[in-house]
């Protein structure tokens, strides 16, 4: 038994737990175990996933996980179907059972039984990522709930299944797919949310990193530094235009004051307003264009394999930037846009543009190097903050604890899913690995996604931090995810 | 198996994600500051009291501008219930449109306001307040702030005493750090000379508020709270009664009169005409297109910007510059055949009068031939080389009398005028190829030569005080309002003092000489105030010539002088000359005896001689 583990998963629901009462005591009157506030039920969800977490270590046979993986996620597939029938709408979504006083959402169950048929699937005898075959049974167990979950508009928790990906790359996918999927995802809402510029300087960096990395060049040292040089520089260019532009538009207002001589203000105006109209992305694919031939003719000539790759993703990934841009803005209908707006983020909440985000990054900046203390906190309690209980709870760990807390608890995460990885990594049944695997990368990704998005870093997608944030679905779901684990490395042990 | 160390690489990644959050965090937390600030400003609400503006005193404790009390009505548009928005209308004394139009306003621009409150309307007025008081609780997300409001017992003319308004950005820019958007400036005049002691600080009530922001309680019980100061009052060099007098003559006139206390500097009165009427000046925002757009343009302050041509008053310039350069001496007497003739049948034209005469009845009489000799004896002088670097040694002394540069007054928005020197024909004609008759119209103050009201009022003071003046300036030091110590120096010009007599003598002829002795200022004449006075007759291409006068009195120990400039006023004699006497009269004597002229003054409208834009 992994008591480590056991140790970590309590302090961070007890962080949690102390947390969700500082971000609600001021709204919620009722002490922490009162049911009346959140706080309070949370002691019961809480109560409630040690109780699971005995059955699951001490009751239910390991072996059961294992059989009984594909009834279960036949099982739960229907919830999610049925759900999207019979549940009432909240905040758009149709994914929540109402089942009387509790409500629960199928999709953070979906996780467990996607996990463990996958397990299930990946441990069989004969089975092969790189077989076309093998490949596309393994991506259509993710993909079936995934694609029922964003049905039921709920596509931040289906983003966590692209978290799977890491399973399958550690089962002998390659590496290829992980940085193509990676390029995509961070092509597509890099170009919708920081714009083209942006998403092609993190493009043409990633390029000049990657070449060096690889190729094993003497000049390795010198390239690095010219090439970061180069990215360093075109970083400044948007500032540097606008500065331009204002020194521009100040002189043409000038202009426009006083008394107009044609022959020669003509010209001047024309030079000018042609100096407006460049913007930094027409200087960024001015330097692209020069390097490009000349990258192109080295690959071939020197017959260097990987930078000519790379070459090609370059150009694919520029070609997609601007058909994203493109079709975003010209070829979507409004409403259409609209969604995928709310969708990364861009267009969330009623109070404006972005108030979730600047709210967020305002209650966890002010927090300093060691908070403004417990229940002190002026951002989480007085409300400013949304769903502080919920997906932004991070935040009152920010504000109350500052960064000494938020490291405690990213390090606790880190220490999680390390160890999951690592004791993963020592099993000998294939099942259990894979298994662990699966738990590592699901808490990986809400990790991640959950509070990249309280600091800015992500698109705003609701999805709640694992093990802190209010709820019971997701405390239980997490719960028996981390406990079926154990029960099966526990287990494992007995073979020694 | 191991994976061929892929468990590795995935812990590297996992390590490197880490690193990236954390290294966001810390950015946000440790590094950047602005967020704290943020919160405070979040969780924290201001409600802010503003100070009283300082009261403007007349140079006699006259109150000029004070304040009464008016509020600001304020909406919350997200406290704003429904209401009866006729109701409303009428307490307030507005349309129902003008309500609809403005909670539309908000309703498109709520995300930017947001739960603040924005000022419906300003300068409400008490009565109107005391109405809507009665009622408020009918209209939630209402409430009336207290402004105080400007207030004028004296009409002083708007554009000396100025305009009080709310800052825009462009405002607020330019003074970082200072303004924020709802406070209120002065603008023009006395009201911007003066904004930093005037405005006073802003103080402010602090409450803690939740994000619906509704008042929680007073942050740390009023601890950090801050009382507004007032502003501190200012002292003006005015005198209500003369500034009023010069106002009620100039009506219906286009010009300036500027008055001068030449023992001081001290402005005694500064009127622009047509000017802001200060009925129209406490809610200038209300006004402000129809001043914008009369053609006349009231908001331009001739006093201190209009660029006129001096006229004839200039020759006593001139005729200071000769004495002093010694080529001009009292008892030179020069021929005058109805004017100057040069050149190939060129004629600078004279009226009638007597032939030959000296300098002080060249002064008396206003000849213009005389000073064309004059000047090109000062320009063509032997001691220079060449006719550039007599001009250069003109613009030199003409400068020293203030012409041709910002005087330097405390006044906002002075102009410089203009004088020309020997850049400015080489530009023209080029190096060498114009001489004295080129320039000749400088002599009588015509040509390139452009000076303010201020100007020739500073020249008359400067006359008076025999060589020197003094910074003219319009505000007195008071307790706790200093004025900067140059307002106390002396400013000596290039002539010498001992000059001077010689030509206000000419200046006293040509007022007091006796009837048929050709004074052409006679009409300026008051018994036993002994005024020494100068007329002007300056050509005015847009239509009928200007009228101008300059005036000190009395001639020994000089207690005003005063310049006055008519547009299309004719002769000096005609208008700029009665009216700079009878304000020399009130301000010596208190009392006006020459009823029938003022009357005169007062009645006459030239308004119709003026081109308008």
């Amino acid at each position: 038994m992994d008591w480590a583990i056991i140790g970590v998963y309590l302090v961070l629901v007890l962080i949690g737990w102390i947390s969700i009462y500082a971000a609600t005591h001021t709204s919620e009157p009722g002490s922490l175990i009162s049911w009346g506030s959140r706080a309070g039920k949370q002691f019961v969800w809480i109560l409630t996933s040690i109780g699971l977490a005995g059955i699951i270590l001490y009751i239910i046979p390991p072996r059961l996980f294992e059989i009984g993986s594909l009834p279960f996620y036949l099982f739960v597939l229907g919830l999610l179907v049925l759900v999207i029938f019979v549940s009432s709408d909240v905040k758009g979504s149709h994914s929540w059972f109402n089942l009387g006083p509790i409500r629960f959402q199928p999709a953070e169950i979906s996780k467990i039984s996607t996990s463990l048929l996958l397990s299930y699937v990946m441990s069989q005898q004969g089975f092969k990522i790189t077989r076309l075959k093998d490949f596309l049974l393994a991506v259509a167990i993710i993909g079936v709930p995934m694609l029922v979950i964003i049905a039921e508009s709920e596509t931040g928790s289906a983003l966590v299944y692209v978290g799977f990906i890491f399973v399958l790359y550690r089962e002998g996918l390659s590496g290829w797919w992980l940085g193509v999927i990676g390029l995509i995802i961070l092509l597509f809402v890099g170009t919708l949310t920081w714009g083209a510029f942006w998403s092609i300087l993190v493009m043409t960096a990633l390029l000049v990193l990657c070449n060096i990395v690889v190729g094993n060049n003497p000049e390795r040292l010198l390239r690095l530094i010219l090439g970061s040089a180069f990215v360093v520089l075109m970083a400044h260019v948007p500032a540097l235009m606008d500065w331009l532009h204002s020194l521009v538009q100040a002189r043409l207002d000038w202009m426009s004051t006083r008394v107009w001589v044609p022959a020669v203000d003509e010209d001047y105006h024309y030079f000018w307003s042609f100096v407006l109209k460049i913007q930094p992305i027409h200087i960024l694919l001015f330097f692209s264009a020069l390097a490009f031939p000349v990258l192109l003719y080295r690959a071939l000539v020197g017959k260097k394999r990987f930078l000519l790759i790379t070459l090609g993703v370059y150009l694919a990934g520029v070609i997609m930037v601007f058909s994203t841009d493109y079709i975003f803005q010209n070829v979507l209908q409004p409403h259409q846009r609209g969604r995928i707006e709310v969708l990364l983020g861009l267009r969330e909440d009623p109070a404006g543009l972005g108030y979730n985000v600047t709210q967020s990054k305002i209650a966890i900046g002010s927090g300093g190097l060691f908070g403004k203390g417990f229940l002190h906190g002026t951002q989480t309690t007085f409300g400013f903050v949304p769903e502080q209980a919920t997906d932004f709870i991070f935040c009152t760990i920010g504000e109350e604890w500052g960064f000494a807390g938020c490291l405690v608890v990213i390090l606790l995460y880190t220490f999680l899913i390390a160890r999951l990885i690592i004791d993963a990594e020592r099993c000998r049944g294939k099942f259990t690995r894979i298994y662990g695997y699966c738990v590592a990368s699901c808490i990986f990704m809400q990790l991640f996604i959950n509070v990249g998005m309280t600091i800015g870093l992500m698109p705003v997608i609701g999805i709640p931090l694992p093990l802190l944030s209010y709820g019971g679905s997701s405390l239980w779901a997490f719960t028996i995810l981390i406990f079926i684990f154990l029960a099966l490395y526990r287990d494992e042990k007995k073979y020694f | 198996m191991t994976g061929d160390g892929r468990h590795i690489r995935l812990l590297i990644g996992l390590g490197a994600a880490v690193l990236l959050l954390l290294g966001n965090i810390f950015t946000l937390q440790i590094i950047k500051d602005s967020y704290k600030e943020d919160a405070d400003r979040n969780s924290t609400v201001r409600e802010t009291i503003y100070p009283i503006r300082g009261t403007i005193y007349d140079r006699n404790g006259k109150v000029l501008v004070g304040n009464k009390i008016s509020y600001d009505i304020i909406v919350m548009p997200r406290e704003v219930r429904e209401f009866d928005t006729l109701a409303l209308a009428t307490v307030l004394n507005v349309t129902p449109e003008f309500i609809r139009n403005k909670l539309e306003e908000y309703r498109r621009r709520r995300s930017s306001i947001g739960s603040q409150g924005v000022t419906m309307m300003r300068m409400v007025p008490a009565e109107v307040y005391m109405r809507f008081d009665e009622v408020k609780y009918r209209f939630p997300g209402f409430r009336g702030q207290v402004r105080g409001m400007r207030e004028y017992p004296v009409n002083a003319g708007g554009n000396l005493l100025g305009y009080v308004s709310e800052v825009n950005q462009a405002y607020i820019d330019k003074h970082p750090g200072e303004y924020r958007s709802g406070d209120y400036a002065g603008m023009t005049g006395i009201e911007a000379a003066r904004e930093k002691d005037l405005r006073g600080e802003k103080g402010y009530h602090i409450y803690l508020r939740n994000s619906r922001n509704q008042i929680e309680q007073p942050y740390k019980d009023g601890a950090e709270d801050k009382e507004a100061v007032p502003g501190r009052d200012i002292v003006t060099t005015i005198d209500a009664d003369l500034q009023q007098y010069g106002q009620e003559l100039m009506q219906n006139k286009v010009g300036s009169v500027v008055a001068i206390e030449p023992s001081t500097g001290e402005i005694l009165a500064l009127v622009s005409s047509p000017g802001i009427d200060v009925e129209q000046l406490a809610d200038i925002g209300k006004h402000y297109t129809e001043i914008a757009q009369n053609p006349y343009k009231p908001m331009y302050n001739r006093a201190v910007q209009a660029s006129y041509p001096p006229g004839s008053v200039f020759k006593l310039v001139n005729g200071l510059i000769g004495l002093q350069e010694g080529v001009l001496r009292p008892e030179m007497y020069y021929p005058c055949s109805q004017g100057y003739h040069f050149g190939a049948g060129h004629k600078l034209g004279c009226h009638a009068h007597r032939s030959p005469i000296n300098m002080e009845e060249s002064i008396m009489m206003s000849c213009n031939a005389y000073y064309c000799y004059v000047l090109k004896n000062i320009i063509d002088n032997r001691k220079y080389e060449n006719v550039a670097d007599g001009l250069d040694a003109w613009h030199e002394y003409v400068q020293s009398f203030g012409f041709g540069r910002k005087l330097g007054s405390d006044f906002p928005a002075e102009l410089s005028g203009s004088i020309p020197s020997s850049k400015t024909y080489n530009r023209a004609y080029g190096r060498g190829r114009w001489n004295s008759t080129t320039v000749i119209s400088l002599s009588i103050g015509q040509g390139e030569i452009l000076a303010t009201p201020l100007h020739l009022a500073n020249l008359c003071a400067t006359i008076a005080n025999r060589g020197y003046y003094y910074i003219p300036h319009i505000v007195k030091a008071s307790e706790g309002v200093e004025i900067e110590p140059r307002f106390y120096e002396k400013q000596y010009t290039m002539v010498d003092t001992l000059q001077f007599p010689k030509i206000i003598h000419g200046m006293w002829l040509a007022v007091n000489a006796p009837a048929g002795a050709g004074g052409t200022a006679r009409v300026a004449h008051v018994e036993s105030l002994d005024i020494c006075g100068k007329t002007g007759t300056a050509q005015n291409p847009r239509g009928a010539d200007n009228s101008v006068f300059i005036c000190f009195a009395p001639q020994d120990n000089p207690k005003i002088a005063i310049a006055a400039y008519v547009e299309n006023g004719g002769f000096g004699a005609q208008y700029a000359a009665p009216i700079a006497s009878l304000m020399v009269e009130k301000y010596l004597t208190g009392d006006v005896t020459r009823q029938g002229l003022e009357d005169r003054m007062k009645e006459a409208d030239l308004m119709s001689r003026v081109k308008r834009d």
